[in-house]
């Protein structure tokens, strides 16, 4: 094995095989999926617990619902309240729901009361003051004289659905199958920004602290009697990237299979529903239908566009920000504190992306965003946060060729200083001094 | 035939001048000692011969070839400041580094049976580095340094933190390298083990060599004539100090037993026993004082920065 192979094969084992590495990539995945399993399980089962409610109906216009499913079942009683009060235990029920007369009209509050030992949950309790409304409010329509379907016309129910055009063969303007959605773009548009600061973050920092452990430590100085410092700084940077995509390969995968094993003993629509909360209580909530809308727009997106050029520039990014990293790692000593504004010159540029990613998203087509997102320190964070917006191919061509070309300079940059930094001790370095570092014949 | 040799080699950081046109010359299988006070240019040398940084004007030959990338793989080098992953195993860690140098898997695992039995430490193998003591540390050390069988080893203070049972331990390991071939370059400040270990020496102040030789060459060349001859009974009265300089020689000092004689230039050391016996001393001993290389050092060190 050549020797930049042996030592992307150390850095990469001696991470991998770390407690921490196997805790960390192990467990997310578990507690990404609990998060949004055990909610739905949890509604699912504390569901079918369900109470049955003696009911006691002074007004008379209560209708229970026929739907035997639901998580609250009503049954009218004659007796009086009190005796139902005093046995409802007995008689098997869960609690008392006493209806009072209506009140006069123009009169709009109404009070109900639930009688029980035990205490009803906010979503129970919710479910039983609009099946109660809604009874109310038929007999009032009825009361009225007006027919409840015309009044129901009289409430429309307006939702917004871009059509995106797109030119055919011959030019001519058509509907195309994709459908759009301004905001599941800017949802992919965010998350996509989002995951490319953090890790290059946290894979940048890696990378910084393994270079000044390996020149605090001295080791460096034997390694590099033994290989070149460029290839020590380039198998380690490979090496992390590769430690870095086993995790989010064996994240996706577990991801995956844990949603598939938990879907096995949970129908996706059960599991729809409880994801909007047990709060609805019974009945479709009536978000589920942009729900569903908005993953039918999700599934529609372009992926075999997006996650490769999300990859290319995850890649890219990586490169430039690990490259940044090692360089400032091999210029700082032991005390991080005192090296603080050279760090300062890795994290300045990712910051600025990040904070430019709101303005870039909300107004994608804009000049800030075009210039931006060709600028290499901020596009791997800004372009993939403009994918979903459909950015002109030539934009995206130039950001790409522009990120190529200066992840291969960054790499260069860096190993110039790197060679000169981890052999350097003792000295506090300014960013003239790095600039001189530069042109140090080797 | 030299394993190693410098030419005119210079190596400039920025305005300050690390190495200065030095040159000297190493014969193969010698233990030869690199001296210089702190900051003259040592290190910056054994960098260049590593191959870590380049000479910026200058030749350099190992063992009849200009210096190429592929001859670190015949270098051994141990810096002063001691350095291993304090994470690692020490299997792991070994095998890795020589792996660096470019021996195979199988040649590694067989070198590194022959040292874990040698130093009797087959129960360190799956020990984490920060687990050993520090002395145990230099051993691993050491290890790394001459498993891939280099045939220039560099050691600069091998001995520096060691105690005396385990400097004499790497000592006799050194003694046996070089038996068997090995060439050592030895970068110390301890002039004692310079005098005990070394063959050759060069003097390194202010990035230039101000000195080179034999260890004995160097000594005869600072030697400054001066003997020491102890007696028995007392002196005889007659014996003064302008006697002595007509005859070519003059007493320094007369203390107890001994006597310290300065012999002038082109004088004979024969003549001061003629005079002491010819004045009646009884002489038990006679020897000639030759400078440590510690004194040689101080003198030589204190004229260049004149």
């Amino acid at each position: 094995m050549n020797k930049l192979g042996l030592i992307i094969q150390r850095e990469y084992l001696t991470r991998v095989k770390k407690k921490s590495f196997i805790l960390i990539t192990l467990l997310s995945p578990l507690i990404f999926v609990a998060l949004f399993t055990v909610p739905a399980l949890l509604a699912i089962y504390a569901g079918k617990e369900s109470k049955t409610i003696a009911v006691k109906d002074v007004s008379g216009v209560f209708v229970p619902p026929t739907d035997t499913t639901q998580e609250v079942q009503y049954e009218l009683r004659s007796e009086p309240i009190n005796d139902l009060k005093a046995n409802y235990n007995n008689m098997g029920y869960d609690g008392v729901l006493h209806i009072p007369a209506l009140p006069d009209s123009g009169e709009e509050a109404m009070e109900v009361y639930y009688f029980s030992e035990g205490q009803l949950s906010l979503g129970s309790k919710s479910s039983i003051e609009r099946k109660i409304a809604k009874s109310v409010e038929n007999h009032n329509i009825k009361r009225s004289g007006y027919d409840e379907d015309i009044l129901n016309s009289f409430r429309p129910d307006v939702s917004l659905k871009e059509k995106e055009l797109t030119k055919n063969e011959a030019g001519e303007l058509i509907e195309s199958d994709k459908q759009n959605s301004a905001g599941i773009a800017t949802a992919i548009g965010f998350v996509s920004g989002f995951i490319i600061y953090i890790v290059l973050l946290i894979y940048g920092t890696m990378i910084m602290r393994s270079v000044m452990e390996e020149k605090t430590n001295r080791i460096v100085e034997v390694i590099i009697s033994s290989v070149k410092p460029f290839q020590l700084m380039l198998g380690k940077i490979i090496g992390v990237s590769a430690v870095g995509l086993t995790q989010m390969f064996i994240w996706i995968g577990m991801t995956i299979a844990l949603i598939s094993v938990v879907g096995m003993f949970i129908p996706m629509e059960t599991m729809a529903e409880a994801q909007q909360g047990p709060m609805q209580g019974g009945g479709p909530p009536p978000e589920m239908s942009a729900v569903m809308e908005n993953l039918n727009v999700l599934k529609s997106q372009n992926w075999g566009y997006i996650i490769p050029v999300f990859l290319f520039y995850f890649i890219g990014g990586y490169f430039i920000y690990a490259s940044l990293f090692a360089a400032v790692g091999s210029a700082m000593g032991d005390d991080l504190g005192e090296s603080q504004p050279i760090t300062f010159v890795a994290m300045a540029p990712i910051i600025i992306a990040i904070i430019l990613i709101s303005p870039v998203i909300e107004n994608p087509t804009s000049p800030l965003a075009t210039w931006m997102s060709i600028i290499p320190l901020f596009s791997p964070v800004l372009m993939p946060a403009r994918l979903a917006f459909e950015p002109p191919l030539w934009e995206l061509l130039t950001s790409m060729v522009v990120l190529a070309a200066s992840a291969l300079f960054f790499v260069w940059l860096a190993g110039r200083i790197y060679r000169v930094g981890i052999l350097m001790y003792g000295k506090k370095v300014t960013l003239k001094e790095l600039g001189k570092w530069l042109f140090y014949k080797e | 035939m030299s394993i190693l040799r410098l030419e005119d080699v210079v190596k400039t950081y920025g305005k300050h001048v690390a190495v200065d046109q030095v040159s000297f010359d190493i014969p193969k299988g010698i233990v030869f000692g690199m001296l210089g006070p702190n900051g003259a240019g040592k290190t910056s040398l054994i960098r260049i011969i590593t191959t870590i940084t380049k000479a910026d004007s200058g030749q350099v030959w190992l063992d009849g070839q200009k210096l190429n990338s592929l001859h670190p793989e015949q270098i051994g080098y141990m810096p002063e400041e001691r350095g291993l992953y304090k994470k690692m195993k020490v299997g792991d860690q070994l095998t890795y580094l020589t792996r660096l140098k470019g021996l195979s898997s199988a040649e590694t695992k067989k070198e590194l049976r022959y040292w874990f039995e040698r130093f009797d430490i087959k129960d360190w193998w799956d020990k984490k580095i920060e687990e050993l003591s520090k002395g145990m540390q230099q051993k691993v050390q050491f290890i790394a340094t001459v498993l891939h069988k280099p045939k220039l080893l560099i050691l600069d203070e091998p001995f520096s933190g060691l105690d005396p049972i385990n400097t004499n331990l790497i000592k006799d390991e050194i003694k046996e390298l070089n038996k068997n071939g090995t060439s050592i370059i030895f970068s110390t400040h301890q002039m004692e083990s310079v005098e005990e270990m070394c063959e050759q020496i060069v003097l390194i102040n202010k990035g230039k060599n101000v000195l080179e030789g034999k260890v004995t060459d160097v000594k005869e060349q600072f030697k400054e004539n001066v003997f020491k001859i102890e007696f028995a009974g007392d002196l005889p009265s007659g014996l003064a100090a302008t006697d002595a300089a007509n005859s070519g020689f003059e007493i320094n000092s007369a203390n107890g037993h001994d006597l310290n004689i300065k012999v002038h230039e082109g004088g004979d050391s024969n003549e001061i026993l003629r005079y002491l016996i010819h004045k009646g001393v009884h002489i038990r001993s006679f020897n000639e004082i030759l400078p440590t290389i510690n004194q040689i050092f101080i003198k030589k060190v204190g004229e260049s920065n004149e």
